[in-house]
Formats: C-alpha cells, structure tokens, sequence
C-alpha cells in the first residue's frame, strides 16, 4: 500500500495521483511552512486529513484545529510574527467568521509570510450559500492566486508563500469545490529538510502593530503600495497563461476551472477564441489585459459566480477608449451555479450562437427518479432526539436550526428546525422570535462543535438579556458533518488528548439554573425533559447527548473481535402501521409493495433505537448475523 | 483511444470514493492520462455520492458532461436509473450493482420503486449496453463494489485497463488482510460469466 504521508516527505522528486487538498500539504512541506491552523468546512478538510497521514513527530509543521475561523487566523498571525511561515484554510463562509481579523492582516508587515487558502464553493456543494471571496479581496487590498488543477495548486501555493514572504503581506490562495477534490498525477519537486529555526522574532520595531488613528493611513499606504508590488509582478507571472489560438478576432478572459471546461467545450471548434487564463486573480494584471484587448475585436469575460473581473476588464477598456467589445455577464443565470463544461457550453453559445451551438439535451421521456436527499446515519442520536421533541412540542411551536448534522432534520418526516442562517445563528435568531410571542415557544438546536465555535455569544445574550427559549444542545462529541474532527469537549484535540472542556459546567458557570440532559435513546425521558424546560420562564436548556454512530461504527468495525448486530422485523406482529418507516425514518427500514416493512441488510448496525418507535413491539432486539465486519 | 469518460454513482456509505480511486489508478498503470474528481462533504450523510473519472490526453476538466458518459457505473438500481438518464453516452454502457437502498419518498410511500426491469428497458431505449451485476454470496456487502469493478474488467470495458492493472491499483491502495480479501474475490468473480 502507498503512504500518504511518506510520500509527502518524499526527498527526490517524484509523481503521484492526488487531489488538490493533498497536494497543497507536499506543497507546505516544500515551502518551510511552520505553523497551519484551519476550522473544518467542506471542501477543505481532507488538507487536515493529508496532514495527519504524516505522524506528529515527523511533521515538518505544526498544525491545529482552531475553535473557529477567527481564532484560526490569529493564531497563524500571531505565528507569523515570530518569522514563521504561516497558512490558514478553511470553507468559503469561514471567511466571514475570520472577516474582522482578516481584513486587518495587509496593514500588517507579517514578517514571516501567511498564506490564507480558501475553499469557495461554486455550485453551493456542501455551503449555505456560493459567495464568491473576491470581493473580500478587494475589501482588505488582499492578491489573490487562483489555481484550475491540483498540479497548480502545488505551484500556486510555492509562489503564494514565496511572494508572501517576500512582501511581508498575506496571499489568498483561492481554492474551489472541484479543484480541492479533483485528482490528477502531480509532479513533485525534490525536498530538502531545512534545519528548523524557532527563535520568536517578534518585534515591534518591524510594525506598527496597532491600527488606530493616524496609524492607520501609513499601514493603509503600505498595503496599496504592496498591491502596486504585486501588480507588477502579476504582468511577468507564469500563472497568467495565454492559448493562443491564432485568432485575432475573438478572445476569452479567464481563470480557474471554468477555463477548463471552456477549453473542453472548445475542442472541437474550428476557430477557437484566444485565452488569457489569469492565474492572479486580484490585482489584475492590467498590461495582460490591455494587450489582449488590443489583439481581439471581441473578448468575452468568463467568470463563475460575480463579475468582478468583469468590470475590471470594462473600467480597463474604458480608460483607455478601447473599441474591443467586452462581453461579460449576459443574465441572472450566469450569476449562479459552477461553471461546469455543460454550464460553459450554455455561456457561449449565449455570448457567440455562431460558434457553440445551443447544448441539445434531448429529454429522456421517462418517469423521474425520486430524490435522494443527505440524511441522518442509521443508530443517529440525532434522530431519536427529533423523533421525541417533535412528539413533545405543539405544532405551531417554532422549532430553529443551527449547522450541523442535526440541520438534516427539518427535512420529512421530522421537520424539525424550520429555520436556518449560519454557524452559531439559532440562539439569536430563537430570542428575536420569542419577542412579544406569548403563544408559540421557540426551541433552538445547536451541534457541539458550533456550540464553541460561534454558539457562545448568543448563548450569553439570551442570558443576559433574559431571552424566554429553550435550546437543544445535540452533543455527539465530534465535528460529525465535517468528518469527525475533534473539538474543544471531545477529549482529544489534533495532536493529543486534552481535557474536555464539558459544554454542562459552562452553561453552569454562565448561571443558568434550568439544565438537564439525557441520552437521546431513552426517547421517553427526553420528551419528558423538552416539555419541562419549555414550561419554565426564561433560558432553559436540554443537552440531548449520544456519540455520532457513523463514527463509532467504523471505530468498532476495525476491532478483531466485532460482531454485526441487526434488528428484524417480525412479519407476525408487525401490524404495518409504518411509525418505524414514515415517523421515525431510519434509512435501514424498507418499505415493500404489499406494505411489508423490511430491514435493509446493508444498512443496520443494530443499535436498537428504533425498537422505541414500534407501537407493537414488532421490532426485535438486535441480535448477532453471521456476516464479518 | 481520444477520451473516454466515467460516471459514477452511488449512496453515501457504498465506497464510491475507493473504488474510483481504483480505477483511476488501474488506468494510470495502463499508460493513460487520468484525470478524475469526487463528490465529498454533505452528500455522504445517504445522500447521492458521484465520481468523474475522465481518461486521454486532450482531456482537461475532470468534470464529465451530461449525456456523454461512456461508461456509467452505479452502485445502487436507483441510482443507476439517475445516471442512466442524465449522464450516459448513446452507444454507452451500463454497469450497475443492483441492490436498493429506498430514497425517502420510496421509503414514506409517495414514490415507487424503481423496477430492475426499468433500467433494463431504458437502456434497450437509449441504445446504451446493460451490464448488471449481482452476487448473493459476498462476504461482505461492503465488498459489493469489487463485483463491479471485475465485471469491468471481465467485459474489457476500459480499452488495455487489464486485470493486472487493477490489481496493481488495489495493491496501491490496500493492505494486509483487506487487500487479500478483496485481490480474492476480484479474481474470483473474474470468472463469473
Ligand atoms: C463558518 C462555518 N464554518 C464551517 C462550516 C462547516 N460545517 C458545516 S456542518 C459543521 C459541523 C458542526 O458540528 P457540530 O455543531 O458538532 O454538529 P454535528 O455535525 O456534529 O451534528 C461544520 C463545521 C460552516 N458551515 N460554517
């Protein structure tokens, strides 16, 4: 077998096929990075995966898990002020956590480098939304570096940390959805371990440091002229790319995947336009720019998501009293959505009908095939706590999400969290609810993760400002949505096993008197419980705790001595009143044509929490089947 | 060969995300150029989990258009349906593992199942080769997806992809007992007709 982390401290050169995340840690290496924090968000926590396939002792960096974004960032500041090369990564909206420190970060001179990777998420994959990070570029003078592939998320990283260093400035490394996750065989360079050097550099004579009054202008001064420096150095970069096709006619600007699939999409055209693939995104390489303006009579910006290179391209064209015509984009639609070969096909053939014919999809006459939307694990804590606060609670009570696994329930058959904004939201959002109202109570859920991550400050503002809701705190004792990252009450954080940091002896610490908790299997009691802490004036709160079982599945699926444990249905007494299959839900339970209701032998991990559910008792205890784990 | 496009598909939990790595690796020691990109994050909580995997040299997004799959692989019969609408090439095939995992509505009873027989006759109509692949005697229902891959490599589906190819990419990406296992069952349903 092939080992992810030899192979990242591999000293000759060599190739291998691995996706960009795991990429961009072989780059990490190479460049002498020292510290790397990150929160998990999709796409991007298979970077801390790659990390981990390196053992502690032997990693050349060392890395965290943050408590969130924010913290994230400083910590790797903070880091690079001491002279060491720093990274932070995390998921598009993590930015928006981070924004109040990250916006800073070019006023300072960081005199080790810092290199921020974000994973933006075109086509809202796995995010609460598809902002496009740009703007935040523009917002805090900040260059930005775009690679299309994992072979130039390699590169692209090296010349981030470079440039970074060399600046004493913060570099965004703008990663998407497809380019984290795609694969591809990588040319590595050959590494040579450097001596480690840790004395902390920091002085204050290297600042300012401190951004108030008349401080400002001057940091403000240093991070235009930096962006002046990058600029510059944009024009001579090999990231921007031209395809000449020879075609002084038309051309193309732009960048990243969507380049890729217009150069796919363009395969079989005879009279291909000319391309500017820009790999420095922001500042925009104006001589590029003008250049190829010049050289073609039509020119077509092609961006996913918002137009920002659009209207740089325009103002450039403008000044100048170019006559190219500059086509950006043409309706909403071109606004939304990845930027795939199918999408690129529907652009162009909008932008130039002559040269790309209209996509034919010709429609399968055929009936759809039902959705498959994500949905709890089967022996999920979460769901049994759904399926008992849902009995608990009247039905015009308002019932507000927050992220996370639990998010999944207000889907049917649960509904359960009608309302959801971002991390940390539902405390806040719950307490406005329950202003004036009388009538309905307000039930909030929150994940543990979340609960330090962002949860806190609406927590205490219920408190302090005597807030009348009940929040549910759905404690499995990991970051499960993310992929099982640990945090600050898990017991373990990256590198070592800590002390928790228990979520009850916090509220307690805050003041609040009505709490208690329950394992959400015992979905009697906890019903009995939610009912309770809705019934008292002011904060209450339930902890509704039991471990994610998709972790502690596979956790025991690697024991020697495991046995698979399913449940059956016994077709004598199973009266077909569906509770099992229509209330409680659990994937594993099938439901047949005659009405029958099965247990799908791929699914059940006999955990037993649905015996609860069946008003007749149909349900069997779990017992041992003769199948190896 | 100018290119040659893979779909796949699957539900969350079936092992998508091995088995592309394996056929990405199988065609990289055949010689060909690979490139490939998985769905990840959100879409494993039982949802829907697609792999792209496109070989040749002019290829240069891993991203795979629709209707212009040559080879649709799917995990699951529903799934398999999915793929088959959207995603497959006339003149394509069709691989699928036909177990079922019941979507939601199936599940509550607002939707039917989708038939065997339904992918069976899609395919016939959009002139696309079906290849289904059932084994009731596996180990391990997890081991569902070696099925598939042998039966790619059985039918010579991916052009000069051989079975040594495959393993040499099982070899890469396993170890000790499971790669035993797994090497075991491949040869053996290698032999299936
Ligand atoms: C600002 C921000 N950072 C990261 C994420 C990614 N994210 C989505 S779900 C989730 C997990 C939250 O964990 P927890 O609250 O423990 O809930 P669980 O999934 O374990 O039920 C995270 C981190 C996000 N959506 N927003």
């Amino acid at each position: 077998m092939k080992k992810m982390g030899d192979m990242l401290l591999r000293q000759e050169p060599f190739s291998e096929i691995v996706m960009g995340n795991t990429a961009i840690v072989r780059a990490m290496v190479e460049a002498g990075t020292r510290v790397v924090t990150s929160y998990p968000g999709s796409p991007t926590p298979e970077i801390a995966a790659a990390v981990a396939s390196i053992p502690k002792d032997a990693r050349p960096f060392y890395f965290e898990f943050s408590t969130n974004e924010k913290v994230a960032t400083e910590v790797a500041y903070g880091a690079a002020l001491n002279g060491h090369l720093s990274t932070v990564f995390f998921k598009s909206v993590g930015l928006n956590v981070a924004a109040d420190t990250f916006v800073q970060l070019s006023l300072m001179n960081i005199i080790g480098g810092m290199v921020v990777v974000l994973g933006d998420d075109p086509g809202a994959n796995s995010s609460q939304n598809e902002q496009d990070n740009r703007h935040y570029a523009y917002l805090s003078y900040t260059p930005v570096l775009e690679p299309a592939n994992p072979q130039e998320v390699y590169r692209f990283y090296l010349e981030a940390a470079d440039l970074s260093r060399k600046l004493c400035m913060p570099i965004i490394l703008r990663l998407t959805t497809h380019v984290c996750h795609a694969k591809e065989k990588v040319a590595f360079q050959g590494w040579t371990p450097q001596p480690a050097d840790d004395t902390p550099r920091f002085d204050v004579a290297n600042g300012p440091y401190i951004p108030i009054t008349r401080l400002v202008f001057p940091m403000k001064a240093r991070a235009l002229e930096n962006l002046e420096k990058v600029a510059a150095w944009a024009e001579k970069s090999r990231l921007n790319q031209v395809f000449d096709h020879g075609n002084r006619k038309r051309g193309v600007i732009t960048m990243g995947p969507p380049c890729l699939s217009l150069l796919d999409v363009m395969r079989d055209v005879e009279e291909k336009p000319d391309i500017l693939k820009l790999g420095v995104v922001y500042p925009v390489p104006r001589e590029s720019v003008v250049r190829f303006l010049r050289e073609h009579q039509e020119v077509k910006v092609l961006e996913e998501l918002d137009n920002e290179l659009e209207k740089e391209v325009k103002a450039i064209a403008y000044d100048l009293g170019l006559t190219t015509r500059v086509t950006g984009k043409m309706d909403a639609d071109d606004w939304m959505g990845e930027y795939t070969p199918d999408k690129v096909r529907q652009v162009m053939a909008k932008t130039w009908p002559d040269l790309v014919p209209a996509p034919v999809a010709p429609p399968v006459a055929v009936e759809a095939v039902p959705d498959r939307p994500p949905q709890m694990c089967p022996g999920c804590g979460h769901r049994s706590a759904f399926h008992a606060i849902r009995q608990a609670l009247a039905g015009t009570d308002i019932t507000v999400a927050d992220i996370g696994c639990h998010t999944l329930g207000f889907l049917p058959p649960y509904h359960m969290g009608q309302l959801l904004m971002c991390m940390g939201a539902s405390t806040g959002m719950g307490s406005g609810l329950s202003l004036f109202n009388k009538t309905r109570k307000v039930v909030t859920f929150m994940g543990d993760s979340t609960f330090f991550h962002a949860g806190l400050p609406g927590i205490i503002n219920a408190i302090f400002n005597r807030h009348n809701i009940t929040m549910i705190v759905m404690e499995n004792g990991t970051t499960a949505m993310t992929g099982h990252q640990d945090h600050a009450a898990s017991g373990r954080n990256f590198n070592e096993v800590t002390d928790k940091i228990p979520i009850r002896r916090i509220l307690e610490g805050l003041g609040i008197s009505h709490i208690s908790e329950v394992d959400t299997y015992q979905q009697e009691q906890l019903g009995k419980l939610v009912q309770e802490a809705v019934a008292v004036e002011g904060f209450s709160v339930v902890i509704a705790r039991h471990p994610c079982m998709l972790k502690f599945t596979r956790e025991q699926r690697r024991r020697p001595d495991f046995t698979l444990r399913q449940v059956e249905i016994d077709q004598e007494t199973c009266e077909r009143l569906h509770v099992c299959v229509s209330e409680f839900g659990c994937p594993t339970f099938t439901l047949g044509k005659d009405g029958s209701v099965k247990v799908n032998t791929d699914l059940c991990i006999g955990d037993g929490s649905c015996l609860q559910a069946c008003p007749t008792a149909a349900i069997g205890k779990p017992k041992i089947v003769n199948k190896a784990g | 060969m100018k290119s040659y496009n893979v779909y796949m598909s699957g539900v969350g939990g079936q092992g998508i995300g091995m088995f592309s790595e394996a056929l990405v690796r199988a065609a990289d020691h055949a010689g060909y150029t690979v490139k490939a990109v998985d769905t990840h994050g959100l879409a494993q909580r039982g949802g829907i989990v697609v792999s792209q995997v496109r070989i040749g040299e002019t290829v240069h997004t891993p991203l795979v258009s629709r209707r212009s799959a040559d080879l649709v692989i799917a995990l699951e019969r529903h799934e398999a349906q999915r793929a088959l609408i959207e995603m497959t090439a006339t003149g394509g095939v069709l691989v699928f593992y036909d177990t079922v995992w019941q979507p939601l509505d199936v599940r509550l009873g607002k939707a039917p199942e989708v038939e065997t027989a339904q992918v069976e006759a899609l395919c016939r109509q959009l002139g696309v080769e079906c290849a289904r692949v059932f084994s009731p005697d596996l180990p391990d229902t997890r081991m569902q997806n070696i099925a598939v891959l042998a039966c790619i490599c059985r039918r010579n589906l991916i052009e000069k992809v051989s079975a040594d190819h495959f393993r040499q990419a099982m070899t890469d990406l396993m170890a000790g007992g499971m790669l035993e296992n797994n090497l075991a069952l491949f040869d053996r349903e290698l032999q299936r007709n």
